[in-house]
């Protein structure tokens, strides 16, 4: 089935705005760890999200007629394609590693299908973030388990994070009407297929960690139509400032 | 009884060894070893696998390369030295591709390799061993160290910290 190259860099936004936003709020915590090693950690991870993110926006942008610059820097909020998660305020240490924990788990499967993508650049993307997204899963299900064994304060820090994170879980799954055609081209992965599985794997460690998986009582979605929550215009303000009071500066 | 382990080179490395044999721009290859990775810079961008292949098309000449991490900020410092580098030996006209697939490993990194970078103060990816004093027990105080490729160690013998590099 021919899929339209709109509907193809329509995607590869999605993909490189979720990376982009989640390695923006990544780099906020620049000296502001709990501890240097951690610091450290969650540049580095920022980093290989900031890659990961440039290889989709110059994708999309060769699509679309249109440079990665422009697509990072001089849109607007509602031009933004990512999923709510990413966008939300850094919050505490807790609200970041269990943030990084849930989009590990889903972007491990994630991934992992899409590197057999129909076509060659998706899948050569996928193929690559895969193995940097196992790595980032390793640690993130460590501090998981730290947070969950450790002290009433970091199994309660933990729990909140957990609480005030779930309702933004769903639009991970949702494979809305442009996914399914891509889907069914072979370019896209059905995020639904995910889901049993990725429940699955979550409860196992909660479990073992003695943390709570939420009810499902209440779900935001939006981001993929445009519909932000307020923290994105607040923090497209600092990462766009240099661009738009330079425009066209490089590096 | 004596085990005999033979390493079994990836088949990626295998044939980027025979293109590099078989390449009719072999000059370049060896002028491109002097191309460092300038966060190790006893590697040669070939010893990592980030330099896969050179050719001349068209008069140009056209270099692919494969990052090994996403954001790797070296990659573009390479890119820079490479355009020196060959532009002090008097070629001017440059394409510099870049290639995903497959994605780059540290399995491509061979033994003599694996030496210079124990030498040079970094463990390898396979075994965490101390490069001061050789010691195998060390401890992992973080996943991630100093650059994107590098995992913090510290010795529990000589107790001084060390970088390794990540296995991927």
């Amino acid at each position: 089935m021919a899929i339209s190259k709109e509907d193809l860099a329509e995607f590869a936004l999605r993909l490189g705005d979720d990376s982009l936003i989640h390695a923006q709020r990544l780099c906020e915590w620049t000296s502001h760890a709990p501890m240097l090693e951690e610091d450290i950690a969650i540049a580095n991870t920022g980093l290989d999200y900031l890659g990961r993110a440039r290889y989709f926006l110059q994708y999309a942008g060769n699509l679309l007629n249109k440079n990665e610059d422009t697509l990072a820097f001089l849109r607007d909020a509602s031009e933004y394609r990512n999923l709510l998660i990413v966008e939300l305020p850094r919050g505490d240490f807790a609200v970041c590693m269990v943030r990084q924990y849930l989009l590990d788990e889903f972007e491990c499967a994630y991934f992992d299908a899409l590197q057999y993508s129909t076509d060659p650049q998706i899948a050569a993307i996928a193929a690559k973030t895969v193995k940097e997204v196992a790595y980032h899963l390793r640690r993130s299900r460590e501090w998981m388990r730290r947070f969950g064994l450790g002290t009433d304060e970091s199994r309660h820090r933990a729990q909140t994070a957990l609480d005030e994170l779930w309702g933004y879980v769903p639009e991970f799954f949702i494979t809305d009407e442009l996914e399914a055609g891509l889907v069914e081209a072979g370019v896209a992965v059905d995020r639904s297929s995910l889901e049993a599985a990725w429940r699955h794997r979550i409860g196992e460690l909660l479990a073992e960690t003695g943390l709570h998986q939420p009810d499902d009582s209440w779900k935001v979605t939006g981001g993929r139509e445009g519909i932000h929550t307020e923290h994105l215009g607040h923090m497209l303000g600092e990462m766009q400032f240099l661009q738009r009071a330079y425009p066209g500066l490089e590096w | 009884m004596t085990v005999v382990t033979i390493p079994v080179m990836p088949e990626a490395r295998f044939e980027l060894n025979q293109r590099r044999a078989q390449s009719n721009c072999k000059a370049l290859f060896t002028l491109l070893d002097d191309v460092k990775d300038p966060e190790i810079p006893v590697l040669s961008i070939w010893a990592l696998g980030v330099l896969q292949n050179v050719e001349e098309i068209n008069g140009a000449i056209t270099i692919t390369l494969t990052p090994t991490y996403s954001g790797c900020p070296a990659m573009s410092h390479i890119r820079q030295d490479i355009h020196t580098a060959l532009n002090a030996a008097g070629y001017d006209q440059i394409i510099i591709k870049e290639q995903l697939t497959p994605a780059w490993t540290t399995d491509w990194l061979e033994s003599t390799t694996l030496k210079q970078l124990q030498t040079y103060g970094v463990a390898g990816p396979d075994a965490a061993i101390c490069p001061q004093c050789g010691s195998v027990e060390t401890t992992r105080i973080s996943e991630f160290g100093s650059t994107a490729c590098k995992a913090l160690w510290r010795c529990d013998k000589c107790l001084e910290p060390f970088d390794q590099f990540k296995r991927i």
